[in-house]
């Protein structure tokens, strides 16, 4: 038993020194792999010491008592094979020497990030600020209002229903011409597509979330003599919540693909969609790579966000007690 | 007789789509009567509201076509020029459709592996999950005419750039959905598959994939209409190359808004119909299994 664990971390040290060699390597030479492909055999072994040293973590994480410990170890298997594809990356395209105008490599994409810092806030700001924010929220709002409103009408849901759920089969964001068209090249324009995306999917969640209520609960707020807004307030929107925040999250996603896609069609000379379709056009790669980075940072800080959010919210669901 | 009326889902759903399409009429009315009137105005012509009506219900490019316009635009464009034209709405709809289930297929086998591997392999549970979960947040689709862009540089066109888009996009349903559903079977049937002393594979043909199958079909259907989204997006940049999404782009670069419209409509029975065949395959798969649907 002792000997496999010690095998184990041999392999480990093994590619983590190989992982060190390849990149020092393809740093100083580039398109080293070429010239000379021996280096290339370094590439399976620290993709097998990645493996084990995440099997370890796994393994050590599912050993440690529950607290800081297990949280960062359990963290760390993930981290680990973000960082191993990066590296992957960086050295394939350092080591094959990938021209820039096809894939750039991590590290100039970093650069270019911290070095265009300026521009790329600006577009964030006009993108993700305005646009994206002002229409999620509008979008989400009316489409929670308008499920409030039908709730007690069964005749308008058997309306609207159905076409909520066609909307969803519908690629929505094919509207953004149309858009531009109306409310012009500002962000008002990219707003109203994000209104309309984000819409249907808050309205049907929420109407699902409203209906998820139970019926013992029900029974007993009128035994109360709760009116409709105690009932509403005390019983179908708790039960909604959980209901409320996938539809929050997913329209989060949903909001920054329509402004950005709505940008493609008419900007003022600012804006994440903007920046990408004309740095594209000046092939100037890392630099769509940066906004690119932008983007997925804020798509996924506002979803942790919205998720950490449900979870103070929602601490009585069992998915959220299970989880610890 | 009304009040079985009240509680029709036709009659609700007719009801609803009629108030719609009033409300379309007015709307387009209101558009397109700004302008109208500006050049009315501007040619020193008296008008009166009879003659604006039937102007903005037949501008050459107005700012909301009215649904006649668009259906006039759609019998043209169907089925008054040959399919292999350029101008035939059914030869983008083709390649958009094409690429849409390449890529589709492509997203549900990537999609059924990854859930394999994270269900059966407790390390890759830990080191992917995450990072599929995360890779939804990051809005692909707004990169997509980049990547179809460089592949293009590559002399890599047609069909598969596409569809690796669309592959982007409706692999992640399926993963999350076929994890789930992998680990739905009842304990108690997991528990008698061991003491057969069935092995991985047989328990999982037997127990694990059978019970999956709903779980399956469920994220398929949502996953055939990223899949289109993911098409439509990738086909803007290449505007010459034909698809609905390039039909949008060039709409809305000459201003033809009936154009948008109708490209808009196909697309739209496009995404219900590739949907309603998924659910039609998914009831005659639960029929042969025994499952009453």
């Amino acid at each position: 038993m002792n000997t496999l664990a010690l095998n184990r971390l041999l392999i480990i040290a093994a590619g983590a020194l190989s992982l060190i060699l390849s990149l020092f390597i393809t740093a100083a030479d580039g398109a080293i792999y070429q010239q000379q492909p021996i280096w290339l055999a370094l590439i399976p072994l620290l993709l097998l010491g990645g493996w084990f040293a995440m099997s370890l973590l796994t393994d050590l994480g599912e050993q440690a008592a529950p607290g800081l410990a297990r949280r960062a170890l359990n963290l760390a298997v993930p981290a680990l094979f973000a960082g191993l594809l990066l590296a992957l990356w960086q050295l394939i395209v350092t080591g094959f020497g990938v021209p820039q105008v096809l894939l750039p490599a991590p590290s100039t994409i970093g650069a270019t990030f911290f070095a265009q810092l300026q521009t790329l806030a600006q577009d964030f700001a006009q993108t993700w600020l305005k646009a994206v924010l002002a229409g999620w929220l509008i979008g989400c709002g009316s489409g929670f209002i308008v499920a409030l409103l039908i709730d007690r009408s069964p005749f308008l849901q058997k309306g609207l229903l159905p076409i909520g759920n066609i909307m969803s089969s519908i690629p929505i964001v094919g509207i953004a011409p149309i858009m531009v068209m109306w409310f012009g090249f500002d962000w008002e324009s990219k707003a109203a597509v994000v209104v309309v995306m984000t819409f249907f999917p808050m309205l049907v969640n929420t109407l699902a979330g409203l209906h998820a209520s139970d019926h013992l609960h029900l029974n007993l707020l009128h035994t109360y003599a709760g009116n409709r807004r105690q009932t509403l307030w005390y019983v179908q929107l708790p039960a909604a919540l959980p209901f409320i925040f996938n539809a929050l999250k997913l329209n989060s996603t949903l909001a920054l693909i329509g402004a950005i896609v709505a940008e493609f069609f008419g900007t003022p000379i600012v804006g994440m969609g903007f920046r990408i379709s004309t740095e594209v056009g000046r092939m100037n790669m890392d630099m769509v790579w940066a906004t690119i980075l932008v983007a997925a940072l804020a798509g996924s800080i506002s979803y942790g966000l919205l998720a950490l959010l449900e979870r103070k919210l929602t601490f009585w669901h069992p998915s959220t007690r299970s989880a610890g | 007789m009304f009040k079985s009326l009240r509680n029709s889902q036709a009659a609700a759903l007719s009801l609803m789509v009629a108030v719609l399409l009033v409300i379309w009429y007015i709307g387009a009315l209101w558009l397109n009567s700004d302008l109208l009137i500006n050049g009315y105005e501007r040619r020193n012509i008296d008008w009166n509201f009879s003659q604006l009506v039937a102007d903005a219900y037949s501008m050459q490019r107005p700012l909301l076509p009215t649904p006649d316009q668009i259906g006039a635009e759609l019998y043209k464009s169907i089925f008054d020029t040959r399919i292999d034209s350029k101008r035939s709405l059914v030869f983008h709809a083709g390649i958009t459709l094409s690429s849409t289930l390449l890529g589709f297929a492509l997203g549900g086998l990537l999609g059924i592996l990854l859930a394999v591997g994270i269900v059966h392999n407790r390390t890759l549970e830990r080191s992917l999950m995450p990072w599929v979960i995360t890779s939804q947040t990051i809005p692909i689709l707004a990169i997509a005419p980049m990547i179809i862009v460089v592949l293009g540089a590559l002399n890599f066109t047609g069909v598969l750039p596409k569809a690796i888009i669309s592959m982007y996009l409706s692999f992640f349903p399926v993963t999350i959905g076929m994890v789930k559903g992998l680990r739905a079977p009842d304990k108690l049937h997991m528990e008698l598959l061991a003491t057969y002393s069935a092995n991985t594979t047989q328990l999982f043909w037997k127990l694990r994939w059978p019970s999956a199958l709903p779980y399956l079909f469920a994220s398929l259907k949502i996953a055939i209409a990223a899949a289109l989204v993911g098409a439509i997006v990738g086909e803007l940049p290449t505007g010459a190359q034909g698809g609905l999404g390039a039909r949008l782009l060039s709409g809305s670069y000459y201003g033809q808004t009936v154009q948008i419209w109708a490209a808009l409509i196909v697309a739209a029975v496009l995404g219900a119909s590739l949907v309603a065949l998924v659910g039609v395959l998914e009831r005659r798969i639960n029929r042969r299994m025994g499952i009453a649907a």
